[in-house]
């Protein structure tokens, strides 16, 4: 369907004020909201995510496009509540107990809810526990935790152990990042994913979360 | 105190893309182009650059730097700072109200001039570091062996100095009068701020060559090649 691509390309311009009269035109031709946000806004999101991985186009292009991803659920959101149609899953996202710094956790939570999920960001400074209880009580299946600091890291080990300890491993995955982070320190701590930037964390919650699904 | 004139601390525009990820050689958007004009413009507004420098001794020094005895056992910093000319704490701010305004764009789904702008800042408050280096130069930091002196800023959270010494740091110098505090994680608050002890020395001492154990944790390994650019 034309309408369709053309709210993708729109989106991957980042033309934010463009988008919604679009996806108001596709509902006006009879299109069901699920299918534009599929083929429309995340068949975008898509395109611009990939771009951004082979380096074609950089984070502030993405920003704007997941600007212009936002306009458009404005517009469709209401209707997919109404017609009972639900996310990609929910993710729980935060920066560790002791830090401060949140503009890349910040910029995971856009682009993951520009690829469809539910985000419950907990800001900074959250400890374990609540890293946990929050996963526990939305029912996510993912927790992402974001560290700047060497000396805030082990904050994600301790989240690991207590979803061990819970028993919660295994409906309940991790992913780790942030400057100090790397794949051997989520290897060490038993973390199951580490997202170098925000377009490799999207990619690793959507693994973890077709496999807790 | 330090002047810091907001054109000096102002980043090059290539700067700022190159900390956002463009590569090398590209071009940015015309979209990224007026993003990164309107976050300049903020950046003029909402900035209140303050900073605080007091010299130091070095008996003194060592009891700061081995803060709650938390440093890596051996590090660059250990083995330099003895043989300082001088050496001078310092804690810079680029000001709370521009941490306001990161927060605020966020807030409002203005993220991607959010992050411009907090790139913007970063760079800034690197850019304040290198000022207060040249300050302290040209202050007239006495020559040492006939060999040039330079300046240099060394921040807990760096190269194997434990980020807790950051209390010690502060109960010397108090940052707190430019509005500086610290949480119980040593960060500081507003984010957008450094601190440190300046190190003033010939280059030649703050040039090393060893492979500590944190290196291979480093993501920015720019201490060498600071030592060996401004050797000359």
């Amino acid at each position: 369907m034309k309408i369709l691509k053309q709210i993708a390309q729109c989106l991957e311009s980042g033309d934010d004020a463009g988008v919604p009269p679009l996806v108001r035109q596709a509902l006006t031709e009879g299109i069901v909201p699920k299918t534009i946000l599929d083929d429309g806004l995340i068949a975008g999101m898509n395109t611009v995510g990939e771009k951004f991985r082979v380096h074609e186009i950089f984070l502030p292009d993405v920003l704007l496009a997941a600007k212009a991803m936002y306009a458009g659920m404005d517009v469709l959101k209401p209707l997919l509540l109404s017609a009972g149609v639900s996310s990609r899953g929910r993710v729980v996202i935060g920066s560790v107990q002791g830090d401060l710094h949140d503009i890349g956790k910040n910029l995971v939570g856009i682009m993951l809810k520009g690829a469809g999920f539910e985000v419950i960001d907990l800001g900074n400074d959250v400890t374990a526990e609540k890293f946990v209880a929050a996963a526990k009580n939305n029912d996510a299946c993912v927790i992402g935790m974001s560290a700047l600091l060497t000396t805030t890291m082990p904050v994600m080990k301790e989240v690991v152990d207590l979803l061990k300890k819970e028993s919660l491993s295994g409906t309940i995955k991790t992913i780790i990042g942030g400057a100090p982070v790397s794949q051997n320190y989520a290897g060490e701590i038993g973390a199951d994913a580490y997202g170098y930037d925000c377009a490799q964390a999207v990619a690793g919650v959507k693994k973890l979360a077709a496999a807790v699904q | 105190m330090i002047d810091f004139p907001l054109a000096r601390l102002q980043p090059q525009e290539a700067a700022v893309y190159a900390a956002l990820g463009l590569k090398s050689g590209s071009r940015p958007s015309s979209r990224s182009s007026a993003l990164l004009q309107r976050a300049l413009e903020l950046f003029k507004t909402c900035s209140e650059p303050l900073g605080l420098c007091e010299a130091i001794v070095s008996d003194e020094f060592a009891d700061v730097f081995s803060g709650q005895g938390r440093n890596a056992q051996d590090t660059p910093l250990k083995k330099i700072f003895p043989r300082a000319d001088s050496l001078h704490l310092f804690a810079f701010t680029m000001g709370a109200r521009i941490s306001e305004e990161i927060k605020r764009l966020f807030a409002s789904d203005d993220f991607a001039l959010g992050s411009v702008l907090d790139a913007v800042a970063s760079l800034a408050a690197d850019q304040a570091g290198r000022v207060a280096e040249e300050w302290i130069e040209r202050q007239g930091a006495m020559q040492k062996n006939g060999a040039l002196p330079r300046a240099f800023l060394y921040s807990p959270g760096y190269c194997g100095w434990h980020i807790s010494a950051q209390e010690k740091l502060f109960a010397r110098l108090r940052p707190e009068k430019i509005g500086i505090t610290l949480n119980e994680s040593f960060l500081m608050s507003p984010l957008k701020s450094i601190s440190g002890v300046l190190v003033t020395a010939p280059a030649v001492i703050h040039q090393f060559s060893e492979v500590y154990p944190f290196c291979a944790h480093c993501k920015s390994p720019a201490c060498r090649e600071r030592g060996m650019a401004r050797s000359a």
